[in-house]
């Protein structure tokens, strides 16, 4: 058992799955020889060569059509898009090339893609650099979508996202990559689809991802104090997600409430709660509730970002409103 | 015509059997899209068709360039392409019918016919969307070592999108084995090529991606093959991509609802005296072939054509399971 960072479990998921597969190859825009903007990749050209780990043009299309060919045939590309905010250049491939190859051909291909993305807010990137994208993919079946929080959740989740058979987006989140955590010497791998109960509780539940998931257990922390026991889960995966472990904590607490880093207006929160309003009505016993970012564009001022994000505050007050219901 | 010299110091020809295969294929095509032109007026057939009489030379020659172990990506105007690569008839009218059996379980349809156990990596309905893909295709025979090479088919009017500067850009720098053959039909959709585009000869825009540009007649079936075979050779030894502008006519509308009302007068009489296949048989009959073997052929591969679509007829629609299958692997 080692203390590494976010950034360090990354560097060595991609790493062991270099090592693991001949048929992984990793690009992207300064990924190889620069060893990432975010020096997410470093150390990787000099250990795996030019083959297995390449510098593209800044050609985001290119990128994303080299994905699909290279696993229409294959391979096992894993793929860099630097800010999660450029998915936006490359919109076509993701959303209607990448999720419908297999279903269009009726099952003659498929695609084992890894996209890696930086989202996040909180570190005055501006609008263009700091979104948490997630919810424009949620809308296309056909792709899978990752959320990790901690860096064994990171190793492990990057792990089963490249053994995946299928198209996976991987959101790594700016504030946390200096994010410390245990991993042990062999680590272990990440289902998707599998949510983490992070905290148990008895009175509300809060599903919260990413940054958010820590801000909810932050949260959580100062309700106990105030007397409230509420249960964190992750899902770590928003497809496929877990509803069951989700639903089991909802059907005990009766309350819920949902934590995300983006504008609550078609989001995964209010698909959530859709879905288990729809199968479980009867199970609650207040309102189930969003507490989202402002429906705005990103600030750049750290006062006005700050107040665009959810806040410790801000879920500590709507989780009291929730169990006062 | 080219403008690199190359090809006219090649002045090798093809045996007379392969030019009567040529011919054979591109009759079928030719007899298939009459087909679907027929069931789509008759409204047998969903959605929308984009057929390719009188750029069958182009698609034939340049899948003839290559073996069946080469990869071939097309465009919603695919039929032919994908059959010159080799796919059933059957199959592909079944597929363009919704049938279970069609090429892609009846999920495709007439814009997304894909089989690849020939090659036929994908036909695409983005415009442009799948340049960038071929340079995955090439990069796997690069990367496992395999001297394979990957055909593109676009249009005219897919050089206009960002796609195609990035796939260009990149398939150079990496010197990807991608031959790149833009079908110039002189139309994207209703508009003509010069109100779209400031240049006249696509092929020089292979210049800025440092890669060698032609431009040739596409209609000229061994002219195709020729110059596809050369540049394949090449992309083989490593020597990267090429760009090959195949001047060709569109005779149908852009689609099924298209009579094509815009066009000059006189520019279809003209490039029908220029039929692919016509010119083919005149080529063949000067090289000695009966008048009598040619017709032949004609009604053989009609009668094929008749055959595979009353059997994808008879075949059963998808049943409704198979509308949640092959979402995930
Ligand atoms: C990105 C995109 N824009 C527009 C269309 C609509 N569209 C379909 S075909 C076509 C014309 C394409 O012309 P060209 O590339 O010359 O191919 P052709 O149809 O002549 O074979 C257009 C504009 C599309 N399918 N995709
Ligand atoms: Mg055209």
């Amino acid at each position: 058992m080692s203390t590494v960072t976010f950034r360090e479990a990354l560097i060595r998921a991609m790493a062991d799955a270099l090592e693991e597969d001949e048929r992984v190859f990793l690009f992207g825009e300064d990924v190889a020889a620069a060893g990432g903007s975010f020096k997410l990749t470093e150390g990787l050209l000099e250990r795996f060569g030019p083959k297995r780990v390449r510098d593209t043009p800044i050609s985001e299309q290119a990128i994303i059509g080299t994905a699909i060919g290279a696993a229409v045939m294959g391979l096992r590309p894993l793929a860099e898009i630097m800010f999660a905010d450029f998915a936006a250049v490359c919109f076509d491939g993701i959303a209607n090339e990448i999720p419908k190859y297999r279903y269009m051909t009726g099952g003659q291909v498929s695609m084992p893609i890894t996209i890696r993305m930086c989202n996040g807010a909180g570190g005055g990137f501006g609008a263009q650099h700091s979104q948490s994208v997630e919810n424009w993919f949620l809308n296309v079946p056909g792709l899978k979508l990752v959320v990790p929080a901690t860096p064994a959740d990171a190793y492990g989740l990057l792990r089963s996202a490249i053994r995946d058979p299928d198209p996976v987006l991987f959101f790594e989140h700016k504030a946390l990559f200096n994010l410390k955590g245990e991993l042990p010497d062999v680590p272990e791998l990440v289902a998707l689809g599998r949510a983490e109960v992070v905290r148990h509780g008895e009175h509300v539940t809060l599903v919260a991802t990413q940054m958010m998931r820590h801000r909810a257990l932050e949260a959580a922390e100062e309700l106990a104090a105030a007397g409230v026991d509420a249960e964190v889960i992750d899902p770590r995966t928003l497809v496929p997600l877990d509803l069951e472990t989700i639903a089991a904590s909802v059907d005990r607490t009766g309350r819920l409430v949902v934590v995300q880093e983006c504008p609550n207006s078609g989001s995964w929160g209010a698909t959530l709660v859709a879905r288990l309003v729809g199968e479980r009505l009867e199970h609650f016993d207040a309102p189930p509730m969003l507490v989202g970012a402002v429906d705005t564009p990103i600030p750049y001022s750290g006062a006005l970002e700050e107040l665009w994000l959810p806040s410790v505050p801000r879920i500590v007050e709507q989780v009291k409103r929730t169990v006062s219901y | 015509m080219s403008k690199a010299s190359a090809t006219d110091a090649n002045v090798a020809t093809a045996p007379v059997e392969r030019q009567l295969d040529w011919l054979h294929t591109m009759l079928q095509i030719r007899f298939f899209e009459d087909e679907c032109h027929r069931m789509f007026a008759q409204g047998l057939v969903r959605g929308s068709t984009h057929l390719c009489q009188g750029q069958e030379a182009v698609v034939v020659g340049a899948c003839g360039a290559v073996s069946t172990v080469d990869k071939m990506l097309c465009t919603y105007r695919g039929h032919g392409a994908v059959i010159a690569k080799g796919a059933p008839l059957d199959r592909a009218f079944a597929e363009i019918l919704g049938k279970a059996d069609g090429l892609c379980g009846g999920k495709g349809g007439s814009m997304h016919l894909t089989d690849m156990t020939v090659g036929a990596v994908g036909s695409f309905a983005i415009v442009g969307g799948h340049l960038p893909i071929a340079l995955g295709v090439a990069l796997e025979s690069q990367y496992n070592d395999r001297q394979e090479v990957t055909l593109c088919f676009f249009g005219d009017g897919s050089t206009n999108i960002g796609a195609f500067h990035e796939a260009l850009n990149m398939a150079s720098v990496w010197k990807l084995p991608v031959i790149f053959v833009c079908e110039n039909n002189l139309y994207g959709e209703y508009s003509p090529l010069g109100t779209t585009t400031p240049i006249e000869r696509l092929s020089t825009r292979a210049e800025a991606y440092g890669m060698p540009g032609l431009t040739i007649d596409g209609n000229d079936v061994e002219g195709v093959w020729r110059t596809v075979s050369e540049y394949a050779a090449r992309a083989r030894a490593g020597d990267g991509p090429v760009l090959i502008e195949a001047l060709t006519y569109r005779q149908k509308g852009h689609s099924r609802s298209d009579p094509a009302k815009y066009r000059p007068s006189g520019e279809l009489e003209a490039w029908l005296e220029r039929d692919p296949i016509t010119l083919l048989e005149a080529k063949l009959e000067r090289l000695g072939v009966d008048r009598g073997r040619l017709d032949d052929m004609r009604s053989a591969a009609e009668h094929e054509v008749l055959d595979a679509l009353e059997r994808a007829r008879s075949w059963d629609d998808p049943s409704p399971e198979q509308l949640e299958e092959d979402v995930y692997a």
